[in-house]
């Protein structure tokens, strides 16, 4: 259990609505589940309502997503406070989210908080220039590429203290270094190249077309196929499709 | 060592088309309709006869699972399948590299496993963090929509929708009544059994909840049939299985490989071996964090499989080995998961609820041996309370670690306090309880 209260009313905007293309977004939603569930949607509008809220989700995108789905006020209340990824009170434009659990810890996760603290300050404080925040989490997922930090939407892999102090600055300018891996590795493959999958005869019916492999590096052009792909943006995730094919 | 062409994630790390043409290319959704028309039956069987055993961390056969569902709706409910891509165990990172780079497995594996319960739509829950996966997943989604693969009318026959849910950054959302209370809009708080899932299960309708890999794996299956996949591996405990190796060896990484490896030719062979050799080796939690520790003398030889490391007294659990070295706190870095189910401790059961918090206190004052030698076995008392005690494993969960710890490393903890004791400090006052 965290305890997690909603930012001061100083801070919180009296108002907010979606925007025209967030609320047709928010309708394809809701196709996804059945007449009546709408409700099952609200993590997905929370998510939607904090990026456009620039990182955090205020008391008044609750009131709203609550009258939009149809539930009390007080239910969605329950949710956002719930879950941890649901900033309560502004942030940094990029958000670190540092890894802290054991995984990571045993790898050096404790040296990176050190650096957070000395380029950031302490947790949630967001930089005078509105640049940076940080926060420990627990686990993210990732960890054979331990420590590592999510960055917005983007997991940094594989990081040193030096490498994070790196990336801290580069974000600070404005600049968004290339997510994945810090260190001459393919994901998840051992340092030094796979130890298996190295038999050509599986890959022999490929087509040649076939052949690039897709780096996370290169995002999905939202509303293109998805194999086409272009250069790493901090974008939101593209949104989903599959709902309007329900009815 | 498992030979390559035993493998099924063919595109582990990444370096081929995650798209459905290198997907095709690699095997996967060859012959999907051939293997519907064999019938439910057949696909149940099949799954039962190969031993599959839930990958999510129970090790609950897959195929029996399945074979709960109701074979036809007597009152009108729809049966769903939800796939739990929640993966938050601390040291688990297999289900996100389906996601990003097998992501059409997935698919195909729904559609399969929907048709074999007779459910009409799929809802993948992807936790959270997990934004670039998410999308990778839709993205392979909407190919299998536009390839007429799944969808209505589909060329395999069964009507059948997948979706793509997600939640917001919370662990217990990976226990299955807690994922449904998410997916169905509310605070991710377990529900009590019975009624099971499948009979009272998302939006109250029959419901199995199937881990990524066990989904993931079964079109294979049954493209190469039961006795492919439980002649590898040992009785009992077959198939390939996805290891994610971190902690404390020259290499981490995923690998899949047999079911029944050993601990040493795990590392040996994909992970270039124990950081400082075997002989630095402490301790190794052999299935995520939640299960308690094994010492070095005990896992080095082990057989990576569920019943050798049950007898262990851990588990192999979502086989995330995290493997520790002689440099590590050891008493520290349990705290540190106790702090872990601490956080994420949902709060519906008071045991788990101030159960997890008092753990970390304990836990950490006695890293620094500012603890009592008698609050040893006050603290196994007290985990032996919170396990079993509440709605969900979560608390179980919590316990584990802690009573791993103090079986195996007791002599540490009571050095510490002999240490804290021989070295006199000024107390810090004490604070109540947050």
């Amino acid at each position: 259990m965290a305890v997690r209260r909603l930012a001061p009313a100083e801070v919180q905007p009296k108002e907010f609505s979606f925007t025209a293309e967030n609320l047709a977004w928010a309708k394809t939603q809701l196709e996804k589940y059945p007449d009546g569930r709408q409700a099952s949607a609200v993590i997905p509008l929370l998510w939607k309502a904090q990026e456009q809220a620039g990182g955090w989700v205020p008391e008044a995108a609750i009131r709203y997503i609550a009258d939009f789905l149809n539930m009390a006020h007080i239910r969605v209340m329950e949710v956002a406070t719930f879950y941890t990824m649901f900033n309560l009170a502004p942030v940094g434009r990029y958000h670190v989210q540092l890894c802290g659990t054991t995984p990571c810890m045993l790898r050096g996760a404790e040296d990176l908080k050190k650096v957070c603290h000395r380029k950031i300050g302490e947790q949630f404080d967001v930089t005078p220039d509105g640049a940076l925040s940080w926060v420990e989490v627990e686990c993210l997922g990732a960890c054979v590429n331990a420590p590592m930090a999510q960055i917005n939407y983007d997991f940094y892999e594989d990081l040193t203290p030096e490498i994070l102090a790196r990336i801290l600055d580069d974000l600070a300018k404005g600049k968004v270094p290339p997510p994945g891996p810090q260190i001459d590795r393919h994901f998840s493959a051992p340092v030094g190249g796979a130890t298996t999958l190295t038999d050509p005869a599986l890959y022999a019916t490929a087509p040649k077309t076939a052949g690039a492999s897709l780096k996370d590096s290169k995002a999905k052009k939202p509303g293109a196929a998805a194999n086409v792909r272009e250069a790493a943006v901090p974008a939101g995730p593209v949104g989903d499709s599959s709902g309007k094919r329900r009815k | 060592m498992l030979a390559d062409k035993d493998r099924i994630f063919k595109n582990l790390y990444g370096q081929h088309d995650w798209g459905l043409e290198g997907a095709r290319a690699r095997g996967a959704w060859d012959g999907t309709k051939g293997i519907l028309e064999k019938g439910r039956d057949h696909i149940i069987n099949e799954m039962k006869a190969s031993g599959l055993r839930g990958r999510g961390g129970a090790g609950f056969p897959t195929g029996l699972k399945w074979s709960f569902m109701p074979k036809e709706s007597k009152d009108g409910r729809p049966s769903y399948l939800v796939v739990n891509a929640d993966e938050s165990e601390p040291g688990t990172c297999k289900d996100r590299e389906i996601m990003r780079h097998d992501p059409h497995l997935l698919v195909e594996g729904c559609l399969i496993a929907g048709f074999a319960m007779n459910a009409i739509a799929a809802y993948i829950y992807v936790r959270g963090e997990f934004i670039r996966e998410r999308e990778r997943l839709q993205a392979a989604i909407d190919q299998a929509y536009e390839a007429k693969l799944i969808g209505k009318n589909n060329i395999n026959g069964y009507d059948f929708d997948v979706y793509v849910h997600h939640g917001a950054g919370a662990y217990i959302c990976g226990e299955e009544t807690a994922l449904l209370e998410s997916l169905e809009g509310k605070k991710g708080m377990p529900r009590l059994k019975p009624p099971f899932p499948a009979n009272v299960g998302l939006y109250g309708c029959p419901t199995t909840v199937n881990n990524v890999e066990s989904i993931a794996v079964a079109p294979d299956i049954l493209r190469r049939g039961a006795a492919w996949f439980a002649g590898i591996g040992r009785p009992n405990n077959v198939g390939t299985k996805l290891f994610c190796i971190s902690g404390h060896v020259n290499k981490p990484c995923n690998v899949e490989e047999a079911m029944g490896i050993t601990f040493r030719e795990l590392v040996e062979i994909h992970c270039g071996g124990i950081r400082g050799g075997w002989d630095n080796l402490l301790c190794v939690i052999p299935g995520g964090s939640s299960v308690p520790l094994v010492p070095a003398d005990q896992i080095a030889d082990a057989y990576m499989d569920f019943d050798t490391l049950k007898n262990l007294k851990s588990g192999l659990g979502t086989a995330a080995v995290i493997v520790m070295d002689k440099s590590t706190d050891i008493v520290r870095a349990i705290a540190r998961l106790s702090y872990f189910y601490k956080h994420e401790s949902c709060g519906q059961c008071t045991p788990c609820r101030e159960g997890t918090g008092w753990m970390w206190r304990v836990v950490s004052r006695m890293a620094e041996g500012r603890a009592q030698k008698r609050e040893i076995d006050l603290l196994l008392e007290v985990t032996t309370q919170v396990e079993g005690h509440t709605i969900c494993a979560l608390g179980d969960a919590a316990a584990w670690p802690v009573q791993g710890l103090i079986r195996h490393f007791r002599h540490e903890i009571e050095r510490r306090i002999d240490d804290y004791a021989a070295n006199p400090h000024s107390d810090r006052v004490p604070v109540a309880a947050e």
